[in-house]
């Protein structure tokens, strides 16, 4: 599953080559499941509720939960490196918080909206990389496991939000702020975000020589550094792009709506974690690609919308989704120990 | 005397690889027996299946006659048979006597409840202790804070608290300082009188004489015999172990031996290697012969930059350079196939070609992203050199034989270009047809200009192989050989000479002292 969709997905090997082999291999693959599953799943609740499929509800299944997507980007990858990143949800708190203080805070001061805006744009993406960077540090230099650091830095994150922001809201936001609200050639801006950065991530981890060295570390750590891969550079590199990814999505949060809640989105960490996982990201690290966590963050978002629209409560969602998590870690590791009794 | 144990017809399918093909093995109460063969030979697969870890295909195993079948290890222990495996299964931040009880407590009533009695387990530590002459150990101590020696005494202990009528002992004495050695012999006597049925498997021919009633060998997952150690020798029994001529499974090649590829002068690293000077000549192969733990790993793993050294030259080409990664070894051209290929040197999951380009994705970039074309080309290059049977360079490395991991270990170091090759065990764990393969390869290796550093416990193949024999004793070099000069007892005497005379006169001066 997972194993097979580093190569079926793209450009099958030359040996079992062809076209139809190759559109076998994908629909084989995890990304391929997930995709079929989303398909049938949006024609079976479009046909018992056709309101469903219409072009505002979709816009809105799409749109307004890209950012999920966009962060499980950044924790794949952490976890391919055979790492985890649980303060995500917080840092996008603190984050938000962030960018919309200095956006209204700079503009109060009387600073040209333009520079205001890009200044309120880039400081989250910054943050990230900076917070990103301390998690790794602790996890790839002082060898202090990433679920202690990261958690460490959950609460500190969190604890510091409550402190500073107090849970207040930001309001008066500069004109022209608010990006993620935008339509582009009558798509969402947030779409673009999602596509674009899914298809950048997934691109450099295959084929560049540090995406392939974070496969490498995440499946064999002392192999890989015995190959004289820097292995703590590595990591430290995961955690930083991670960290941009969260930033990323902050920055798509804040500008959703014209106002912002100064707290973290209560269990988004859980999302992306699980958007990874049921994407085919393995837990233990090594194998798996973002086009199946983005795909995941999809079908988990249209699985909370389809609820609506068959009139099953929403608070089944978690129960969904921790079924999802528990069934698609179950497949994959009785796929390896069958791999392994081969 | 009644046999204890008996073993028919056992034989056990791994994937790829028949580790036991109809064997039988049988032991007899107050006796050592030991168990020799090659690695690879399905030693360790057989005290596996003794001991319930594995469960044979088909064969019958009786205890006292009675037929038995083991799910798993508990029911094994509960019908009397304790292993000691080489490496210790203790729990450091437990006590001796929690270590001791493990699994099978003592319990007192206390009200309704039964509870742990830790003061009867104490109390039954220190006696079994005692009972094996230890008087030195204290049950309330932590297993972690004792020697390597002290521990076995416990997981010794262990066993007989579960009243084992079979102990396997697992190369036992392959971490042991010599005293500790020399008690352990004292231990395994006062159980043989006790009638207690030791199975001892060592790479030691010298322990066998000297402790063992009976051996038997085990050759290719295939019984060879077993004999009384007074019917037998050392040629005998290597005989019996390598069973073919070693012509056939060593191919070398004639080899221009030219430049120095790698001098080291004075090398130290803490704890074991010590003022190492040796030298390795491109079209050379150079066999570094040791006992386990006399710091042939750590030496390869100095020069390779894992554990930089702490004083000491290192020369490559004549050039003095410090080594201090591994990435920067690789850039002077020095490679190193790890002895543990599944946790040193492959990544499991991913496929022949990503593992192949893993040391060298670098210098295969076209622009930011990797050359496809030529990561592809490396691949198939290497599959077709070291004739790795694959269906095709996509297939991932777990899916391949052990023999076929090992190549595409060697492939991925090839494909660095290096002028020095350390190779730590390079066939440990392959069946012998991939080994002669391995050992054509690497003296093709060598006739092709590489300078060749070959770590290896099995004697034959250092004799085989090499061209000039290295041993080492206790991180040092203590003697060396030419191709000429070498033979198996020369290489053993140096490999364990000290070990042998001490224990003899440690031995003697602990029998004189209790007279």
């Amino acid at each position: 599953m997972t194993a097979s969709t580093h190569s079926n997905s793209g450009a099958a090997s030359k040996k079992d080559g062809g076209f139809l082999s190759s559109l076998r291999g994908f629909f084989g693959s995890q990304e391929g499941i997930l995709l079929i599953v989303i398909i049938v799943l949006m024609v079976a609740v479009g046909t018992s509720n056709p309101r469903f499929l219409s072009q505002t509800n979709l816009k809105d299944v799409f749109a307004a939960n890209a950012y999920i997507a966009v962060a499980a980007l950044g924790v794949s990858m952490v976890i391919i490196s055979g790492n985890i990143d649980i303060s995500s949800g917080a840092l996008v708190g603190v984050l938000i918080t962030l960018s919309g203080n200095l956006a209204v805070g700079l503009a109060d001061a009387g600073w040209p909206l333009m520079l205001v805006n890009i200044i309120a744009w880039v400081a989250p993406l910054i943050g990230g990389m900076v917070i990103g960077a301390v998690n790794g540090f602790f996890v790839a230099y002082l060898r202090i496991p990433a679920i202690v650091v990261t958690l460490g830095m959950f609460s500190i994150l969190k604890g510091g939000l409550i402190l500073v922001a107090g849970g207040n809201t930001i309001y008066n936001l500069p004109e022209g702020y608010t990006i993620a609200q935008q339509d582009w050639l009558g798509i969402p801006s947030t779409i673009y975000f999602m596509v674009i950065l899914t298809i950048v991530v997934f691109l450099w981890l295959r084929y560049s020589a540090t995406g392939r060295s974070i496969y490498a570390v995440g499946g064999n750590a002392e192999a890989a550094r015995l190959s004289g891969i820097n292995t703590r550079r590595v990591i430290m590199i995961t955690f930083i792009l991670n960290g941009l990814m969260v930033g990323i999505c902050s920055l798509m949060l804040a500008t959703q709506f014209n106002q912002i809640q100064a707290t973290a989105p209560p269990g988004l960490e859980m999302f992306v974690i699980t958007a990874a996982v049921v994407g085919g990201v393995s837990i233990l690290g090594g194998t798996g690609t973002v086009l199946g966590s983005t795909l995941a963050a999809i079908l988990v978002k249209t699985i909370g919308s389809a609820m609506v629209f068959i009139n099953v409560s929403p608070y089944w969602l978690k129960a969904v989704q921790g079924t999802l998590i528990l069934v698609t870690v179950l497949v994959d590791v009785l796929r390896r120990r069958r791999q392994s009794r081969q | 005397m009644t046999a204890i144990l008996e073993l028919e017809s056992i034989s056990k399918q791994f994937p790829g690889v028949k580790a036991l093909n109809d064997v039988r093995f049988e032991s007899q109460a107050g006796e050592v027996h030991a168990l020799l063969g090659e690695n690879g030979a399905g030693k360790s697969t057989l005290i596996k299946v003794i001991s319930g870890v594995h469960k044979p295909d088909t064969g019958t195993m009786k205890i006292e006659g009675m037929p038995v079948h083991f799910d798993n290890p508990r029911q094994a222990q509960l019908q009397g048979i304790a292993t000691i495996y080489q490496e210790l299964s203790l729990y450091p931040e437990l006590t001796v006597a929690e270590n001791i009880f493990m699994g099978h407590g003592m319990r007192r009533r206390m009200g309704p409840f039964s509870v742990l009695d830790w003061k009867a387990m104490n109390e039954k530590s220190l006696e079994l202790l005692t009972s094996l002459n230890i008087h030195d150990l204290d049950p309330h101590r932590k297993v972690g804070a004792l020697t390597v020696g002290n521990r076995q005494r416990v997981e010794i202990a262990k066993a007989l608290s579960l009243n084992a009528r079979v102990l396997i002992m697992d190369e036992p004495t392959a971490a042991l300082t010599e005293a500790d050695v020399v008690r352990l012999f004292e231990i395994v006597r006062l159980l043989k009188q006790r009638g207690v049925s030791i199975i001892y498997i060592s790479h030691r021919l010298q322990e066998v004489f000297d402790l063992a009633d009976r051996v038997t060998v085990l050759r290719d997952g295939h019984y060879v015999d077993t004999k009384p150690v007074s019917e037998t020798s050392e040629d005998d029994l290597i005989r019996m172990m390598v069973g073919r001529t070693i012509n056939d499974l060593f191919p070398k090649l004639p080899s221009e031996v030219t430049h120095e590829v790698l001098e080291v002068r004075d090398l130290c690293c803490k704890p074991l290697t010590k003022n190492v000077t040796m030298t390795v000549r491109a079209g050379e192969i150079v066999g570094l012969a040791g006992l386990v733990g006399s710091g042939r790993s750590e030496l390869a793993q100095v020069v390779f930059g894992i554990t930089p050294a702490e004083s000491g030259q290192v020369l490559i080409e004549g050039k003095p350079v410090q080594i201090k990664s591994p990435a920067q070894a690789m850039e002077l051209g020095v490679a190193y196939v790890p002895e543990d290929r599944g946790t040193q040197g492959l990544v499991r999951q991913m496929k022949i070609r990503e593992n192949v380009s893993m040391a060298v994705l670098s210098t295969l970039m076209k622009g930011i992203f990797v050359d496809n074309n030529a990561e592809n080309d490396l691949a198939d290059k290497t599959i077709k050199q070291l004739s790795i049977r694959a269906y095709s360079r996509e297939q991932v490395v777990n899916k391949l034989s052990g023999g076929n991991q090992q190549k595409v270990v060697v492939g991925k170091w090839l494909a660095s270009k290096p002028k020095l090759l350390i190779m730590d065990e390079p066939t440990r764990g392959v069946d012998v047809g991939a080994k002669a393969e391995i050992h054509r390869l690497i003296s093709e290796l060598a006739q092709q200009g590489l300078g060749i550093l070959m770590i290896s416990s099995e004697l034959p193949e250092i004799l085989g192989m090499s061209d000039r024999i290295l041993v080492m004793r206790e991180g040092e070099i203590v003697a060396e050989y030419s191709r000429a000069e070498a033979t198996q007892e020369n290489i053993a005497a140096a490999m364990m000479s000290d070990a042998v005379r001490n224990m003899n006169n440690q031995r003697k001066l602990s029998e004189s002292s209790k007279v």
